[in-house]
């Protein structure tokens, strides 16, 4: 059967081709991209998971500004290039994501906003193409990150869809657009306690809630819930290899939330005292599913099945203009596992990161926009886009 | 989503309401505009296999509310007479064509439908000269529909019902319906073929005289064929016969030139077909065959036709132009002829004369064949174009304005939107694909011959079906590119689907619920390719979309030649059924359209991207405003 799949096709071209499929995609890339074969998103991310704990918070808030950061070796040779820039993307891109608790797309956004605010353009044209640039050297940073695609993508959609680019005065649609793109990064930021905010009244008192992955929005519709004095329990999988399942039980165990650990396996078996399926995304698509960590489509199949609700936290700038068919229509984003004992030569790893969840598995996203149904994302992207 | 288990229902979630709801206005058919929305009942209403009716859409007649009380008694009467016009009466209240059925349903729905846009009805007729008429012709086909059984033996309380109609005739004149009827039973008697029509003819004319003062102004309908319904129902004897020859829903109008048109062409076409499927007898359906020639040789005759016109209904009628686009364009191509050789007559505006020029038109273009959904939306758009013509132009600007508009029309949402659907389209084929395809779609051929120019290594699996066999033609054009095709018939779809990677379909339209109208057969690859977790494409143009809504295949169709069915081309020792057509035991039935059910679409590519098929209403909605700033 898995001969008609496209996907055996490509993967023994691969194999045939060489040994190192990875590595052919980096040397096109530009200088300042990261060498390594894992994708920049997921060492982040790896990274993040580890700097999120509260008690690195705590040390973090204390520090701010000190340049304290999980990034990774990619920030020097970044530097290099833009030394010609009197305005750097990245390094405003870095000194946002400095701050622990922000997102990269939402870093991102800042430091788009920060491009208008610091432009010298005079004309209209002049300005949106250095927008262009600075948003396509700050996809450049990590291509396989989706949120971050997506949220230069909607945030130059956003600040320029707006009819003030029509008026003879410059500057007055500078300061309007300068206006859009503030607004564009409040709502951003904000996105995470807006989410959690509309997501309380659906945890009741005495329900069973399971959580995949680690996302920071499910966390903080967890800690509101549990700041609101509602009584309920927490299931995380163990979430290999990025170990989130550990993680979050230790930040959950912090605000008194009764945990239990599962294993990824052991997720069927659990399903019946599950209420509900809380995820995250790291990217929306446009037919409504989600692109998550690697077990999400797993778990909403067995959910689906149980007929229990899968919820999705994500903030709108995930939104992103994919169409993924199947599993393998996406860019892949790799990540080595660490199986503990040495796997001989010629088996091969299953590497790929991340999964995308058809809509039809997920009954509702929680956004900033609202809590939508999944047919509405293409909704949003058409308004947006047209 | 289906809705799930959610023990505590929670109080107020903030659910944001979406699709239909976000515009100002629930209802996006009805527009405060009255001028843009007569151009949209007129598309319509022109439109009768193409786009249900939906009389909340159409301006009813002018008449004060004491007409609405003869209706309404003729409703009830008409519901009483027979099944078909029945079903009639409510296939045009009801517009998602759900065939739902009380007497009183129907009365209370027709009498609500005049009374509830009364008012807009009255800025509808200073306005004028728009196209806007089934409400009339529902109230003709009412009227039309009890006078003939009203003289039968059985029904003499229709007469006394349909007697609120009657007053408004003259005594003359119901003399003479009278006298022609009674003409037309003895005629019938004794032939059944043609002395029916004429004489049905002029009596369909009497009567569309009678019924013109019921109805105020000319307003023109553009639906046509008159004469065979008429002449039928009078013809027919008993109520076996009465009720199988159901009048024709849309050969009643009230224009005088067009029912003689209808009538010079009725003793030459358009002979109803006897032998028909119940289930379907509410779509037309004709002797095929004997209109070419005689069309033809009329070419030189017919002054009200411009020869533009008339070339581009005979290629329809032979099938040299089939395929939503082509004959989109090659409509839109004819009226940039015909308003290049206009000229305004005396004492008329352009804007009103032009509109019922291209009225008259369109209702050839339906005799020769039913109006695609795409040829609907661009009349639509051409008449609209015409109301938004400033008065203050001269009439060579006007008409050069015309001719750019109509040809930006065909550039930008025929042309280019295939372009971007082809360049959308490329990117979901990957080396190693098997892609299916069905029947001969113009956007799908332009995808694959694409990919291949793009070096992609792919095979295509065309698979076709009779009576059409349009695959053939679309699996020459990919062998002289080059690429490795395999051939099959529909039969097989489920034999060889368990290679195939994705399928790419087209589509007549896509309606608003998700369904795609396409080519006959369509429904079944999709169902198939469904049920073997194989991703279905659609690429369809935006301009194609329709804002009704269709749950079935039955409702709204278009039937093709019987005969078609019956004969093998070439295979002499198979055609069993040759001849069989007239057996009054076996009906043919040639559908051309089936309606595929969102559930197994998974996406549509369309010039605004690639869209699920739940985002429909959305485009349609974006596409609205867009026209409507323009």
């Amino acid at each position: 059967m898995w001969r008609r799949s496209a996907s055996f096709i490509l993967d023994d071209e691969r194999r045939r081709t060489s040994n190192s499929p990875p590595m052919a995609d980096n040397t096109t890339r530009a200088p300042f991209q990261n060498p390594d074969a894992i994708s920049a998103y997921y060492q982040t991310r790896a990274a993040h998971h580890g700097v999120i704990t509260s008690d690195w918070l705590a040390q973090a808030q204390a520090a701010v500004g000190g340049g304290v950061s999980g990034e990774e070796n990619s920030d020097s040779s970044v530097s290099e290039l833009g030394k010609d820039k009197s305005f750097n993307v990245i390094e405003e891109f870095n000194g946002w994501r400095k701050q622990p608790d922000l997102a990269e797309a939402v870093a991102a956004i800042r430091a788009l906003a920060a491009v208008i605010r610091a432009s010298e353009a005079s004309t209209m044209m002049e300005l949106e193409i250095e927008l262009k640039k600075a948003s396509d050297t700050l996809k450049s940073w990590d291509k396989t990150s989706i949120s971050l695609t997506a949220g230069c993508d909607l945030f130059i959609r956003y600040v320029t869809r707006t009819s003030a680019l029509e008026y003879e005065d410059f500057n007055s649609a500078k300061s309007r657009l300068l206006e859009r793109a503030e607004k564009f990064g409040e709502i951003s930021c904000k996105a995470r306690k807006i989410i959690a905010m509309l997501s309380q009244d659906f945890i009741f008192d005495g329900c069973t809630i399971l959580v995949h992955g680690l996302s920071r929005v499910v966390l903080e519709i967890l800690k509101t819930a549990a700041q609101n004095n509602k009584l309920f329990r927490v299931l995380c999988t163990e979430g290999r290899p990025d170990g989130t399942g550990v993680l979050l039980s230790n930040e959950l165990s912090k605000l008194d939330i009764p945990v239990k650990l599962l294993l990824d396996s052991a997720v069927a078996y659990s399903m019946d005292e599950v209420d509900m399926v809380f995820v995250g995304a790291d990217g929306v698509v446009e037919s409504g599913g989600i692109i998550n960590m690697m077990g999400t489509y797993q778990i909403a199949l067995v959910a689906h099945s149980m007929n229990k609700p899968v919820y999705v936290a994500a903030e709108s700038y995930k939104f992103a203009r994919l169409y993924p068919l199947d599993q393998k229509d996406m860019a892949p984003a790799l990540r080595p596992i660490e199986f503990g004992v040495k796997i001989p030569a010629k088996v091969e790893v299953e590497m790929s990161a991340r999964d995308y969840t058809p809509p039809q598995y997920l009954t509702l996203l929680f956004t900033d926009l609202g809590v939508l149904s999944p047919s509405v994302v293409s909704d949003e992207l058409i308004q947006l886009y047209l | 989503m289906e809705s799930r288990r959610n023990p505590r229902a929670v109080v107020d979630p903030k659910v944001r309401q979406v699709g239909f709801f976000t515009s100002s206005q629930p209802d996006s058919t009805h527009q405060p505009d009255p001028i843009a929305s007569e151009s949209h009942p007129v598309a319509s209403s022109i439109s009768p296999s193409g786009n249900s009716l939906s009389p909340v859409m159409i301006p009813p007649p002018r008449h004060n509310s004491s007409d609405t009380f003869p209706l309404r008694a003729a409703a009830a009467a008409a519901s009483a007479v027979s099944p078909s016009s029945f079903s009639y009466s409510t296939r045009r209240d009801f517009p998602d064509g759900s065939m739902t059925a009380s007497p009183g349903r129907v009365s209370r729905a027709s009498f609500s439908k005049p009374s509830s846009s009364l008012p807009g009805v009255g800025m509808d007729s200073m306005a004028a000269a728009k196209s806007s008429s089934v409400p009339a012709s529902g109230l003709t086909t009412v009227s039309v529909v009890n006078m003939p059984p009203g003289l039968s033996e059985k029904e003499s309380d229709q007469k006394k019902n349909s007697k609120p109609l009657k007053e408004k005739t003259t005594k003359a004149e119901r003399r003479a319906l009278q006298e022609a009827q009674r003409a037309a039973k003895a005629a019938a008697k004794a032939e059944g073929g043609k002395a029916p029509l004429v004489t049905s003819g002029s009596v369909a004319s009497t009567n569309v005289k009678a019924a013109k003062p019921v109805k105020p102004s000319s307003q023109k309908n553009d639906v046509a064929v008159a004469a065979p319904g008429p002449s039928e129902k009078k013809g027919g004897q008993t109520e076996k016969d009465r009720k199988k020859d159901a009048p024709h829903p849309r050969m009643q109008y009230d224009d005088e030139s067009r029912v003689v048109k209808a009538k010079r062409r009725a003793v030459v076409k358009q002979t109803e077909a006897k032998n028909r499927v119940e289930l379907f007898r509410h779509l037309p359906q004709y002797e095929h065959g004997t209109q070419l020639p005689d069309l033809e040789t009329k070419f030189f005759q017919l002054d009200p036709m411009h020869p533009a016109v008339y070339k581009v209904g005979l290629q329809y009628l032979s099938g040299d132009i089939s395929g939503g686009n082509a004959r989109c364009i090659a409509m839109l191509q004819a009226f940039q002829e015909v308003v290049k050789d206009y000229s305004t007559p005396s004492e008329k505006t352009l804007n009103r004369d032009m509109t019922a020029k291209i009225s008259s038109y369109v209702s050839f273009l339906i005799e020769c064949r039913p109006l695609s959904v795409s040829m609907g939306n661009a009349i639509r758009f051409v008449k609209n174009r015409i109301a938004k013509l400033p008065i203050t132009l001269s009439e060579s600007e006007a008409k050069a304005a015309l001719q750019s508009d109509i040809e930006r029309f065909i550039n930008e949402k025929i042309i280019m939107a295939d372009t971007v659907i082809v360049k959308h389209a490329v990117t979901k084929i990957r080396d190693g694909d098997v892609l299916l395809t069905y029947g001969s779609p113009t956007a799908v051929e332009m995808v694959l011959l694409h990919a291949h120019e793009l070096k992609k290594k792919f095979r295509v699996l065309v698979v076709d079906s009779r009576p059409k066999l349009e695959g053939q033609l679309l699996l020459r054009r990919l062998i002289k590119r080059g690429i490795s095709c395999t051939y099959t018939h529909i039969n097989a779809v489920s034999y060889i689907m368990h290679e195939v990677t994705k399928v790419f379909l087209g589509a007549s339209s896509v309606l608003s619920n998700g369904t795609v109208y396409s080519r006959v057969g369509t429904a079944c690859v999709a169902m198939v390719a469904s049920a073997f977790r194989v991703p279905v494409l659609v690429c369809c143009e935006a301009y194609k979309f329709h804002e009704r809504v269709q749950l079935d295949s039955i409702c709204s169709n278009e039937l093709g030649d019987p005969n078609a069915i019956s004969k093998v081309h070439g295979r002499e020792d198979i055609n069993y059924l040759d001849g069989l057509t007239n057996n009054a035991n076996l009906q043919f039935l040639n559908l051309m359209y089936d309606a595929t059910p969102s559930d197994y679409i998974s996406m549509i590519i369309t010039d605004y991207g690639m869209v699920p098929p739940t985002s429909v209403p959305v485009i349609v909605r974006e596409y609205q405003k867009e026209h409507s700033l323009v």
